[in-house]
C-alpha cells in the first residue's frame, strides 16, 4: 500500500520566538528551523508501518519556502522513499494547503495519508481534517495507534477524557498525536542515502489551485506579560501569602 | 447577523467549554442557535435552552451522532449551515475534530481557538504555543471559528427557557465507525472546569509518587494535570496533560510541582490567576510566570504544604 506524509517546516519548538518590531510577523532570519515534531512522528509511522512489510512506498510533501527540502530531506533521511515540494513564498494557509494536497493526493493516489495534528507555528489543528473533507474521506484526528487491514483501521484517538476507539474505511486520513510513536534519530549514512532520493519540484499554479489567503493578518503581538511574582522562604508563608494576599484558598 | 453554536455534552450535562463559546458568540452580535447533536441527548437540549443568550435550541437525536463521528456532525451542520453567518464551537477535542471538516466543505478558512472578538470578521488568536497573538480578518462569507474557552467566562443563567426544535437527521455517512470511549474515572472535577489545579511533572519520578498529590489536591478542592513528561513517563493518563498540545486551563490557582517550564507548558497555564511552583532548581524557567514560588525538594514541601492547609 502507497502511503502519503506530509512535512511542514517550522522554527524550532526549543527557540523562543520573536515578533518582529514593525508587527507584521515572527522573525524568522537567522532562526533554527525543523521538521514539524508532529509531522516527524508522522513520518516515522509511514516507516514502521513500510518496515513491517505493510506499506510498499511512502511519499513526502511539504508546501512552502525553497528551503522546505531540508525538511522533506530529513523525512526522506527517516525513511521516506521519495520527495515533493510544493514551493512558494507566499503565505499558504491551511484551506489552500488541504487543496494543495488533494491535487497531489488525486494524481499519486494513496490508500492513507499521515499528518501532523497540528503545526506549531500557527497551530491551527485543520489541515488534516480538511484534506479528508474535499476528498470525502474518513478521518481520524490525535490518533495514539493505528492498525491496518486491507479495506479499513482501527484506530485510537487521544480525546478530553480519555481514549476513543474507531475504524475508518481505507482510504483514510489520520493526523498523529504526540504518543503515537517516538521518532527515530536520523543517521549519517541515511542522511548521505537521503540526498539521492527522488525531489520533485511543483508550484502551486501548476496544480490549478486557489491559495489567496482568506484571513488577513492586521497585526502581530507578543502577549501581555505577566506581573513578577515573589519567592517564598517556606510553607507558612505560602499559604500566608495565599490567604492575606492572593486570597485563593 | 446569526449565529450557530455547536454544544459538546454528555447527553445530560454541557461540557466545559460551550457555555464560552456562547459568550463569545454573544459578542458576534446576532441571534443565537444552539445544535444539540448526539444520542439520547434531549436532557442536554433541555439545559442548554436555558443558558443566557440562547434565542433557539436544534436537536438531532439519532445513533449516527454518537461520539460526535466528525463524518456525521459534518453532514448535519453542512445542512442547515446556510442560515447561518457564524458557525462556532469551543475548541476542545470534539470542536477541533469536525469543525476544519466543515470549514473546508464551506470552502471557507476556520479561524481556529480565538482568544477574543474584536467585531464580527475581526479576531485575535493565540499562535506559536501562545508566544504570538494574532490580530486576523477572515473575508469569507460564513466564519467558522473555535473558541478558547479560558479567554471567555462561561455565560450563565437565562430567565426564559428558549424554544427546542427537532432538526431533520442526516444519513449516516457510512465510512467510519464509532468504536466507544475508555474515559479516565476521577471523582475530581474536570480540568478545564476546576477552580484549582495542581499539576506533577518529570520531578514527581514515578507513578507511586505521583500520588502525593492527591492529599493535597484533596484539600483544595482541586483537579490534577500533568506535564508531557509525566505523562509520557507513564505517571498518569494522556488526559491529564496540560499544554500546546494537551488542555488550555486558567483556574483560580495553578500549582505547578517538579515542572520546569517549558513554554509548551507554560502555553496551557500561563493565563492562571495565580501560580505557585515548587522546584529545587532555583533557576527553573516556570518562576518566570510564577506568583509565588518555593525552592526545595517537592518530597518534603508537598507533605508540609498539605499539613498546612489544615
Ligand atoms: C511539539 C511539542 C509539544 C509539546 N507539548 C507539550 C504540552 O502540551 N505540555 C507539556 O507539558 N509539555 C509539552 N512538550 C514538552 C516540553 O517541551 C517539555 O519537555 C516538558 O514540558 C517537560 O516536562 P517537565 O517540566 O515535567 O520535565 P522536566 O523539564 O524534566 O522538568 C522537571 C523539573 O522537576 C524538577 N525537580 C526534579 N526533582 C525535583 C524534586 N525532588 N523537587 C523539586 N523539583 C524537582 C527539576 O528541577 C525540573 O525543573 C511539548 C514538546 C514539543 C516538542
Ligand atoms: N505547509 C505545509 N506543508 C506540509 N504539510 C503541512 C503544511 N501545513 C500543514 N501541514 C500538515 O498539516 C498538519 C496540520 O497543520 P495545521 O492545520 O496548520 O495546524 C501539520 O502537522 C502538517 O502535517
Amino acid at each position: 500500500m502507497k502511503v502519503l506524509v506530509t512535512a511542514k517546516r517550522v522554527i524550532d519548538p526549543y527557540v523562543k520566538v520573536r515578533v518582529k518590531s514593525d508587527g507584521t510577523g515572527v522573525e524568522t532570519a537567522n532562526v533554527k528551523m525543523t521538521i514539524n515534531p508532529f509531522c516527524e512522528i508522522a513520518v516515522e509511522q509511514a516507516v514502521r508501518m513500510k518496515e513491517a512489510g505493510i506499506v510498499t512506498e511512502i511519499v513526502v510533501v511539504s508546501v512552502g519556502v525553497a528551503q522546505s527540502q531540508e525538511t522533506l530531506r530529513t523525512a526522506m533521511a527517516m525513511g521516506a522513499d521519495r520527495g515533493i515540494l510544493v514551493e512558494s513564498a507566499q503565505e499558504i494557509q491551511p484551506l489552500a494547503v488541504a487543496k494543495i494536497l488533494k491535487a497531489i493526493v488525486d494524481k499519486e493516489q494513496p490508500r492513507l495519508v499521515i499528518m501532523g495534528k497540528q503545526a506549531i507555528d500557527d497551530d491551527s489543528n485543520q489541515c488534516g481534517q480538511m484534506l479528508a473533507a474535499l476528498l470525502g474521506w474518513p478521518q481520524a484526528t490525535h490518533i495514539s495507534s493505528v492498525t491496518l487491514a486491507a479495506d479499513s483501521a482501527q484506530i485510537t484517538r487521544e480525546i478530553d477524557g480519555g481514549l476513543e476507539k474507531l475504524t475508518v474505511n481505507l482510504p483514510a486520513v489520520v493526523t498523529a498525536d504526540l504518543r503515537l510513536n517516538e521518532p527515530r534519530y536520523v543517521t549519517l549514512p541515511n542522511i548521505m542515502k537521503a540526498k539521492k532520493k527522488p525531489l520533485e519540484n511543483i508550484k502551486p499554479e501548476a496544480l490549478g489551485v486557489d491559495i489567496a489567503p482568506r484571513l488577513k493578518t492586521l497585526k502581530v503581538q507578543e502577549p501581555s506579560s505577566r506581573s513578577a511574582g515573589v519567592k517564598v522562604a517556606d510553607v507558612k508563608e505560602l499559604v500566608a501569602k495565599l490567604k492575606n494576599e492572593a486570597r485563593v484558598i | 447577523m446569526s449565529v450557530l453554536v455547536i454544544a459538546e455534552h454528555d447527553g445530560h450535562q454541557l461540557k466545559p467549554g460551550t457555555a464560552n463559546a456562547i459568550t463569545a458568540a454573544a459578542l458576534l452580535g446576532g441571534e443565537i442557535t444552539v445544535l444539540v447533536a448526539g444520542l439520547q441527548c434531549a436532557p442536554a437540549a433541555q439545559v442548554v435552552a436555558s443558558v443566557a443568550g440562547v434565542s433557539k435550541v436544534l436537536l438531532a437525536d439519532a445513533p449516527q451522532y454518537a461520539g460526535f463521528l466528525a463524518e456525521n456532525m459534518t453532514a448535519l451542520v453542512l445542512s442547515i449551515a446556510k442560515n447561518y453567518t457564524h458557525i462556532v464551537a469551543a475548541a476542545t477535542g470534539m470542536g477541533k475534530n469536525f469543525m476544519p471538516r466543515v470549514a473546508a466543505l464551506l470552502d471557507v478558512q476556520q479561524i481556529s481557538d480565538i482568544s477574543s472578538v474584536v467585531s464580527a470578521d475581526t479576531f485575535v488568536r493565540p499562535t506559536y504555543a501562545g508566544n504570538v497573538m494574532t490580530t486576523v480578518q477572515s473575508v469569507d462569507s460564513i466564519k467558522v471559528i473555535t473558541v478558547r474557552a479560558t479567554a471567555f467566562d462561561p455565560a450563565g443563567n437565562a430567565a426564559a427557557a428558549a424554544p427546542i426544535e427537532n432538526v431533520a437527521h442526516t444519513a449516516d455517512v457510512g465510512i467510519s465507525k464509532f468504536e466507544g470511549q475508555e474515559l479516565t474515572k476521577s471523582a475530581r472535577p474536570e480540568l478545564t472546569a476546576a477552580r484549582v489545579i495542581v499539576s506533577g511533572g518529570r520531578g514527581m519520578g514515578s507513578a507511586e509518587n505521583f500520588k502525593i498529590l492527591d492529599p493535597l489536591a484533596d484539600k483544595l478542592g482541586a483537579a490534577v494535570g500533568a506535564s508531557r513528561a509525566a505523562v509520557d513517563s507513564g505517571f498518569v493518563p494522556n488526559d491529564y496533560q496540560v499544554g500546546q498540545t494537551g488542555k488550555i486551563v486558567a483556574p483560580e490557582m495553578y500549582v505547578a510541582v517538579g515542572i520546569s517550564g517549558a513554554i509548551q507548558h507554560l502555553a496551557g497555564m500561563k493565563d492562571s490567576k495565580v501560580i505557585v511552583a515548587i522546584n529545587k532548581d532555583a533557576e527553573a524557567p516556570i518562576f518566570s510566570v510564577a506568583s509565588y514560588w518555593i525552592v526545595d525538594d517537592l518530597f518534603k514541601v508537598v507533605p508540609d504544604l498539605t499539613t498546612e492547609l489544615g
